[in-house]
């Protein structure tokens, strides 16, 4: 269980648009309809990116209602799993990987590029107010280690030069290509890429 | 070693593109009508021969859990659920079944919930995979349209609906009952079993949990049979398996082997071997960081499969391979491993919620070399209260790898914890009553 603090400056009301009132209906056909709590999670992703990536308190009480479910529950949900931001974080939200197989490989380097890059500490705006980063747990693309999960893609076979590039692309608005930074093929032994023409990434 | 035809996974690395149309070339949905209507029991009989053990890292027989299945459907409806939750450290093979070969897998869902009688399958896939998750979704919409699943699906008059459902970023939720359980829309923590989720699952239906792999493989065994499948390995232990190996190999990689394979030859031939040679390394986690390392002199001769790994007091789990040199502090490595444990905890039981944190913190002291003599007797004894007094499996997952630290490396340890206590005060404790407990 992670440690997550709610922010200080709530908006008072929350509303899915017209348009994402819509998904939420296409996400509600996918289960049975006596269990409707099951779109609790869906439907925070929702919330997430219709407000910036972040929850406010006042969408999950929205949540609640639609689904009729007590807010504490909801609040339960958006508490237990890590993915769901209950603070506003960075438009580019770097997330770096240091469980073992990632830290055998360098990842504390890449830490330190962050610490130096973006903000001194974790889950604070860079001074641009672009970028913000946190250290997570494995995100499974071990043998593409180390990597980082930058708001959906992933960036992997990372070194010190190649991480210092993107985490500048970012804080400059200017995303570079997500994928491999080794110039192989997903995660493919290197030999065999070379054998075939390999291009970037899948 | 795996001959090229026998590979299940052709595209693992996409030289070969993952549409529709690229994996119907590679015989995907090949008779996929005739076989399902071979019936149920003949495909859970085949799944039977061929032996085939669960891929998610418990390796329970796959045809004999779709057998605890009712055999009709009474008042309640069956779910199919697919674990695509892949989260522990060291493994990243569904990620690739997912955007390479997810027809398969696709595939693999229509002729298991046939077999197990469910009309609606849900995949569960970790929120991180975001990505993988939206080319499987493209998969399923392109599998829809040529009429492959859906209303009477490939012609076979079943119904068959596939569903995704993201998780959010929670370890836990690999574990069967607690995915069911953040499927329903709750936090998840495991349940009680019995009753297994065969009986009572998913809202309180029977429901068959698989992971990707096994559900992918399947569609392959049926079209060759299960005596091919089962003719590849070694007995209980057959078929072709995808190992992950990373840490300090030359170049980290997946690859598709027969089980059984040396684990020398695997880090030797595909990894390009240890970083700094062979003699180089120092251990290796041979199935994901839940089960115990492994020591070099261990790993010289080991076969990667189930039984030979138990043997060996480990075991092949999910068969990510961490290989771990000697320029690396062990110490560190497995402080770092306690601490994703820590992390990933779900706090409902108390020897898991308090133990990890303790197993944590000792093991981070020890790591700086400010570990007491008696801690590391300590960190022993509280891998013992862990493991077995936990509602699922993770008690076992947080406390073996430190057990298998303790096995091989104690003396290295225990030169490094050598400092006294802080408080030296005598063995009586007050208030303990039975005070011969405390006598050796």
């Amino acid at each position: 269980m992670s440690l997550k603090k709610i922010h200080d400056n709530q908006p008072d009301k929350f509303e899915f648009t017209s348009k994402n009132m819509e998904l939420v209906k296409n996400i509600l056909k996918k289960y049975p309809e006596n269990r409707k709590k099951s779109a609790v999670m869906p439907l925070l992703y929702l919330a997430q990116s219709q407000n910036e990536n972040w929850i406010p308190l006042a969408a999950l009480k929205y949540i609640g209602k639609l689904l009729s479910m007590p807010y504490i529950n909801v609040y339960e949900i958006a508490t237990f799993y890590t993915m769901y931001n209950l603070s506003p974080v960075g438009k580019y939200y770097v997330q770096v990987c240091t469980t073992s197989p990632c830290m055998l490989r360098g990842s504390n380097e890449i830490l330190k590029i962050c610490e130096k890059k973006i903000s001194k500490n974790q889950n604070t705006l860079s001074e641009n107010g672009l970028c913000s980063w946190t250290e997570v747990e494995c995100l499974g693309a071990c043998v593409n280690a180390p990597m980082m999960q930058v708001n959906k893609d992933y960036y992997e076979d990372l070194d010190k030069n190649s991480a210092e590039r993107i985490l500048d692309g970012f804080m400059q608005d200017d995303p570079l290509k997500p994928g491999s930074y080794r110039n192989r093929k997903s995660s493919a032994p290197d030999n065999i890429t070379n054998k075939k023409n390999g291009s970037n990434n899948a | 070693m795996l001959k090229e035809e026998d590979k299940i996974f052709k595209n693992l690395y996409n030289n070969l593109g993952s549409s529709i149309e690229d994996s119907i070339k590679r015989d995907d949905w090949l008779n996929t009508k005739d076989i399902i209507s071979k019936g149920s029991e003949w495909i859970i009989n085949e799944i039977k021969i061929s032996e085939l053990r669960g891929r998610g890292g418990a390796g329970f027989p796959t045809g004999v859990k779709w057998s605890f299945a009712p055999k009709k459907i009474g008042s309640r409806p069956h779910y199919l659920v697919i674990n695509a939750d892949e989260s522990e450290p060291g493994t990243c093979k569904d990620r690739d079944i997912m955007r390479f070969e997810p027809q398969k897998l696709i595939e693999g869902c229509l002729i298991s919930s046939f077999a197990v009688n469910a009309h609606v399958c849900y995949i569960y896939i970790r929120g991180e995979y975001f990505n993988e998750g939206q080319i499987l979704q493209n998969a399923i919409d392109e599998a829809y349209k040529k009429n492959f699943i859906g209303k009477n699906a490939c012609g076979t008059e079943w119904d068959l609906d596939i569903y995704i459902h993201y998780g959010a970023g929670a370890y836990i939720c690999g574990e069967e009952t607690a995915l069911l359980e953040s499927l329903e829309g709750n936090k998840g923590q495991p349940r009680l079993k019995p009753p297994f989720p065969a009986l009572v699952g998913l809202y309180g239906c029977p429901t068959i949990v698989n992971n990707v792999e096994t559900i992918a493989v399947i569609p392959t065994i049926l079209r060759r049979g299960g005596k091919w499948f089962s003719s590849i390995g070694r007995p209980k232990n057959t078929g072709t398996k995808i190992f992950c190996i990373s840490g300090n190999v030359k170049t980290p990689c997946n690859v598709e082997e027969a089980m059984g394979v040396s684990l020398k030859e695997l880090i030797e031939k595909y990894a390009g071997g240890v970083e700094g040679g062979w003699n180089n390394l120092q251990a290796v986690i041979p199935g994901g960081s839940s089960m115990p390392l492994i020591p070099k002199d261990v790993c010289e001769t080991i076969k990667m499969d189930f039984d030979s790994l138990v043997a060996a007091k480990s075991g092949l789990g999910t068969a990510a391979i961490i290989v771990i040199n000697k320029d690396e502090d062990i110490l560190k490595c497995m402080a770092r491993i306690a601490k994703f444990y820590k992390h990933e905890s779900c706090g409902q039981c108390t020897p898991c919620r308090e133990g990890v944190g303790w197993m944590w913190r000792i093991l981070e002291r020890a790591a700086k070399g400010e570990a007491t003599k008696n801690d590391i007797d300590l960190l022993s004894d509280v891998t013992k209260q862990i493991e077995g007094h936990t509602i699922c499996a993770f008690g076992e997952g947080s406390a073996w790898p430190v057990q298998g630290l303790l096995r091989h490396f104690r003396k290295e340890i225990d030169k490094r914890c050598f400092s006294d206590p802080l408080i030296k005060k005598k063995r009586d404790i007050p208030y303990l009553v039975d005070q011969h407990l405390l006598e050796k």
